[in-house]
């Protein structure tokens, strides 16, 4: 496996990467002698609605995109229903600029375990699948790996270390398909199926995996409940912003001096880690502008950076914290080029089953390329945009909200850069090799 | 058809991981690991798992249809995914996929005439930090340069004359 790791930086504040740096760090021995289940073991001693509390107290918040209170979403679970509950974890980690979950299953999977033991305790279930994208292959053998271990040493299977408790937990691949990151589509993807989403309400608390109650989080979510109830919720709480506690995982990638995983307090300034933990903008350039929490995420212009790093703070700017990828623009970035980028990967991954997403993606790609090309007219930005508020809020997962929002806030942002593209480019229209696109006769 | 020991043990595992009657849910793993064994989802495969699981080879196609990783054709011996998503656009990834098309002399998912390797320009592999990032088969290869490719491709050929 390759190294993910650099030299921790005393800006971060490690809580869930702890363990990543020790010798061996994925082996349960290391694991146990470094309070390994410890909060597991102190979960046994509370009833469900205690653990919730306490996760509710700590207001943890979904990891995985949405930022939804973990502790609320477990609560939603019908404990009472007569069918059986599962606990899925979403290991598909196919945003782009996203690659956090993949550090702490290479480097603390019994941790994962631990947080799934401690929800399914929570919502009383026996049964628990971790859907881990098809390309992480060597994962999925390890995660195998551990799990078989996980049995082997009485912390998986029947009557977990005499407490009376049984859980089953396996792998399952998917085989290359962003969609099936959504919750619902992933649940299909689980029982066999395309990865289309499922219409909501109800939602995977009421009717999830093989039609029974689910609850279903992100990796790094159930990662963070060992320290949730073993330091207790408070503790978790203080370490964030109201609100949004504890800590989280940014990957910091782009035009940075040094990009990286690093473990962060909620509320951290986006500035400093730019600047501190990723070392400033790389070749000496200007900042430009920040992708905060993956592409599905409003761009901030540098001017707007200057805030902390939580779910409320970002939706106060105008985005979202979303999964953590942070990618940083220098000054030089063809702004163009990256929604053009941005909008070929949704308009691939745009699952077909509703016609706004299907056909605004497709739409999109195509003009956005044309542009990119410096081809089209000044109207076409307009129609960008337009097709980006019209797919908005009109689909039926939130993949079409996906594209809509990194494209409205580009073409408004630096809508000058479209504009200077089509200017210098009418002079002389040269189309770039292997490029698909018809010139516009005017 | 027969698949080796080792495909068949990891189904019967498989097949144990759902709940009583949903053993359907196999069916994306199942096709994922045979296709790694006999080299793409041919039709004999699908029908296989369709008996296996017990539903219409349909039910098979369809899913087979919507993977990206799922292919009914071969793909070369070492099958170079180069990611082009934005991490990587922003640190060179356009450039290496350019350079990979011509140093092959294939493009997007063509396989060179040995059957030595294959391209496909992928999407976001979860490596930014690590950009730009490839995958050779499952392989990771990350903040990789023209020359680390070079390398890669030249040591396979190398490896392949040797023998
Ligand atoms: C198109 C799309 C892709 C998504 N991809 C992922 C993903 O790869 N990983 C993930 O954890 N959540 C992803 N999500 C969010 C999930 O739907 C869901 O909100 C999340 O897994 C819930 O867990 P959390 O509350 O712990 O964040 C995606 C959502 C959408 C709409
Ligand atoms: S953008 Fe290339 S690995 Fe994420």
């Amino acid at each position: 496996m390759e190294n993910l790791l650099q030299e921790p930086h005393p800006l971060e504040t490690v809580l869930i990467s702890r363990r990543f740096r020790l010798e061996n760090s994925a082996s349960l021995a290391t694991f146990l002698a470094n309070e390994g289940f410890a909060g597991f073991r102190k979960a046994l001693t509370m009833t469900p609605d205690e653990i919730i509390a306490e996760v509710k107290l700590s207001s943890l918040r979904g990891r995985g995109g949405a930022g939804f209170p973990a502790g609320m979403k477990w609560s939603f679970v019908d404990r009472k229903s007569p069918k059986p509950k599962y606990v899925v974890v979403n290991a598909d980690e196919s945003e782009p600029g996203t690659c956090k979950d993949r550090v702490i299953l290479q480097y603390d999977p019994f941790r994962l375990i631990e947080g799934v033991l401690i929800a399914a305790r929570a919502i009383g279930s026996e049964r628990g699948w971790i859907y881990i994208r098809g390309e992480y292959r060597y994962l999925i053998e390890h995660m195998n790996a551990v799990i078989a271990q996980a049995y082997a040493a009485g912390w998986l299977g029947k009557d977990i270390q005499g407490s009376g408790m049984n859980f089953d937990f396996a792998t399952q691949s998917g085989a290359g398909a962003y969609e099936c990151g959504e919750e619902s589509a992933l649940l299909e993807s689980l029982e066999g199926k395309r990865g289309n989403p499922r219409l909501k309400p109800p939602f995977p608390a009421q009717v999830g995996a093989f039609q029974c109650p689910t609850v279903l989080n992100n990796v790094e979510t159930y990662s963070a409940a060992p320290d949730v109830i073993l330091k207790g919720g408070q503790y978790y709480a203080d370490l964030g912003t109201p609100k949004n506690g504890g800590t989280r995982l940014l990957c910091i990638s782009g035009h940075v001096n040094r990009p990286g995983v690093y473990e962060v307090r909620l509320g951290m300034n986006m500035l400093q880690a730019v600047n501190a933990l990723a070392g400033g903008v790389w070749k000496g350039r200007k900042l430009k502008a920040i992708v905060p929490g993956g592409s599905s995420c409003p761009v901030l212009k540098a001017e707007e950076c200057d805030i902390p790093m939580d779910y409320d703070s970002l939706a106060k700017a105008g985005s979202m914290l979303g999964s953590g990828g942070m990618v940083v623009l220098d000054e030089t970035t063809d702004m163009v080029k990256l929604l053009s980028r941005i909008m070929k990967f949704y308009a691939h991954e745009s699952c077909g089953w509703c016609i706004p997403c299907r056909e605004g993606t497709t739409w999109l790609k195509k003009i956005l390329a044309r542009l990119d090309d410096g081809v089209g007219s000044v109207s076409d930005i307009d129609t960008v945009d337009q097709l980006a508020v019209n797919m908005f809020g009109h689909t039926f997962c939130p993949l079409g909200d996906a594209a809509a929002m990194p494209t409205m806030a580009i073409v408004r942002k630096f809508r000058h850069e479209f504009e200077a593209k089509l200017q210098s480019a009418s002079q002389a229209f040269v189309p770039a090799p292997g490029t698909r696109s018809l010139p516009i006769v005017k | 058809m027969t698949f080796s020991q080792e495909l068949e043990s990891r189904f019967a595992k498989m097949l144990d991981n759902y709940p009583p009657g949903r053993q359907k849910g196999a069916v994306i793993p199942m096709l994922i690991y045979a296709q790694d064994e006999v080299g793409a989802v041919t039709p004999e495969l699908v029908q296989e798992i369709a008996k296996r699981l017990s539903v219409k080879p349909i039910e098979v196609n369809e899913v087979v249809e919507f993977y990206s990783m799922l292919h009914r054709t071969p793909l070369g011996k070492h099958h170079i995914q180069i990611c082009t998503n934005i991490s990587c656009q922003l640190t060179g990834g356009d450039e290496l996929w350019q350079h990979a098309c011509k140093k092959l002399g294939i493009g997007h998912k063509q396989v060179t005439p040995d059957g030595l390797f294959s391209l496909e320009e992928v999407e976001c592999l979860g490596a930014c930090s690590w950009a730009p990032a490839i995958q050779d088969g499952y392989e990771y290869h990350h903040h990789v340069t023209p020359e680390k490719l070079d390398k890669l491709i030249d040591d396979v050929r190398q490896a392949v004359k040797a023998q």
